[in-house]
């Protein structure tokens, strides 16, 4: 009895690990805030019901699909699927789709939770932190009397109680942070030590596409809380780096955050990136979103565009980082599944965003068709310690893998 | 003291109606259950890192906790917190069982006969 005992944690030991980092791994920037034992314990939880949840659960629902949800459909309705929205609604009628579903939702729900209770009870600390960051700082530019473009007002993006926005007090920058220490939970730690591995891939596949380009100003559109952006500004540290988003808490915290990981060049400067009349035509080198395209709207898309080609110098570069359009040779499962974020995940327009052509919206903002730029990237990230996402074939969450598609266009 | 209330908030609802995959009360269940995963997990790993500093710091070893083997008394002891355990954790389950055996009213059934004259 005693020797099955002690045999235990050898056999375990053998079997190779592949799942997420701990906790600890992610950095401790100025802005961090104070975790106990259980608050970590409770985000590693998290990262591996993500991971179970691809890796695991997710494999059923293509095999619930390909065994009975698609063969059931082509028996009674005499055909195949027509598009990704009947496969969907198909897939909401099976056990396994439902199931995964459930999880993944309250997954999210209680990852909000457990990263709000972290913020909300040091709330007074962190606020006071950031004041005293970013008080009379020129780099922090915010306008309280924006509107809120209806995409961000109409719902809480990835089910984010109070979205980008709101402020539970004055100079709140809870929200902010809680959406800092939290990527890390629903990435499973794909997005590195800072959040950052889209950011890193963004400036990496910069120098490497463009070897020769000196962007003197770079403009980031929808920079959230600016974790994309500081690689970025990191590896051009002789630009002037402009970060804008339509919400305070997310401008005040970046600067603040940025400011205490020593990267000094960024403004973040508040506004709605379908009209930024403040900014004079043709005044950057470079402009670029992050993951943000998708947040918006269809209608609001093309005054983007249009701001960006008014915005760029002759010869400066434009390009937009998302998860890959839903071409005609995307199965349509796939669709159907990348899909889930926007039905499920309160992501609406993923779904229109991401079966538009972009290259003709380009063209339509004024880009020409033949400088127009398409590429792929992938989180680049500390391998010693995190998970690759360009390697990593165990699992395909579909729209949450960190490796994306680029668009663009050299004005 | 801060205004803000983590209790009343860290749980707060995003907006946007809430879709459901499930029967709507399997699925709130299911999420309570989630909630427990997570919370057991968090003790696992507190007694974890327990184990590990005693080690550590030489109070014990873990082989020493994986041939633990209580005596009769201890056995007894933990055999009926186990016992105590599920019988809480079950009860709804106990009175079913009894309710099968019983032909009872109501308390509102009985609130109307002993509210007559």
């Amino acid at each position: 009895m005693s020797s099955l005992v002690s045999d235990k944690p050898k056999a375990e030991a053998e079997r190779a690990y592949d799942g997420p980092p701990d906790y600890r791994v992610v950095g401790q920037h100025g802005m961090f805030p104070e975790l106990s034992h259980d608050e970590i314990a409770r985000f590693n939880f998290l990262a591996h019901m993500n991971r179970h949840l691809s890796t695991q659960i997710m494999p059923g629902v293509k095999a619930a699909f390909d065994t009975r949800v698609e063969p059931q459909f082509k028996a009674t309705q005499g055909r195949g699927f027509k598009d990704r929205h009947e496969v969907r609604k198909a897939l909401l009628k099976d056990t396994m789709f439902q199931w995964w579903s459930a999880l993944r939702r309250a997954t999210m729900e209680t990852r909000q939770q457990a990263g709000r209770w972290v913020t909300l009870r040091q709330a007074d600390a962190l606020n006071a932190r950031a004041k005293a960051l970013t008080n009379n700082d020129a780099r922090l530019k915010l306008n309280p009397s924006l509107p809120l473009p209806r995409y961000v007002e109409a719902i809480d993006h990835h089910c984010m109680p109070g979205s980008y926005y709101t402020e539970l007090s004055e100079g709140d920058v809870t929200g902010p942070c809680n959406y800092d220490i939290g990527i890390f939970a629903t990435t499973g730690g794909m997005l590195g030590r800072y959040n950052d591995g889209g950011g890193q891939a963004i400036a990496a596949w910069v120098k490497k596409t463009l070897p020769g380009l000196k962007p003197r100003r770079i403009l980031d559109i929808g920079a959230g809380l600016g974790h994309n952006v500081l690689p970025i500004a990191q590896a051009f540290p002789e630009a002037e780096v402009v970060a804008i988003d339509v919400g305070a808490p997310m401008l005040r915290y970046g600067l603040a955050r940025a400011k205490t990981l020593g990267v000094d060049n960024v403004t973040f400067v508040q506004g709605d990136v379908s009209n930024l009349a403040d900014l004079a035509d043709e005044s950057f080198d470079m402009i670029h979103s992050c993951m943000f395209l998708h947040e918006t709207s269809f209608a609001s898309m093309p005054k983007i565009f249009a701001e960006t080609h008014r915005l760029l110098k002759q010869g400066g570069i434009v390009f937009h980082v998302e998860q890959p359009q839903y071409t005609p040779d995307m199965p349509l499962f796939e669709q159907a599944m990348r899909d889930w974020d926007a039905f499920y995940n309160n992501e609406p327009f993923w779904t229109k965003m991401h079966e538009v052509d972009l290259d003709t919206a380009m063209v339509a903002a004024g880009f020409a068709a033949d400088k127009l730029i398409h590429g792929g990237v992938a989180a680049v990230v500390d391998p010693d310690v995190f998970p690759q996402a360009a390697e990593d074939t165990k699992q395909e969450d579909y729209g949450r893998k960190a490796a994306w598609h680029v668009v663009g266009a050299v004005k | 003291m801060s205004t803000i209330d983590p209790l009343a908030l860290a749980g707060a609802k995003s907006k946007g109606k809430r879709p459901y995959f499930l029967d709507a009360d399997v699925e709130r269940l299911t999420n309570v259950v989630l909630v427990l995963t997570q919370e057991l997990a968090v003790l696992r790993e507190r007694t974890d890192t327990l184990e590990r500093l005693l080690e550590q710091s030489g109070v014990l070893t873990r082989q020493e906790i994986e041939t633990f083997s209580p005596t009769k008394q201890q056995a007894d002891e933990r055999g009926a917190w186990t016992q105590e355990y599920l019988a809480r954790v079950f009860r709804i389950l106990q009175q079913e069982r009894e309710a099968l055996t019983r032909d009872e009213a109501s308390s509102e059934d009985v609130a109307e006969e002993l509210a007559k004259v």
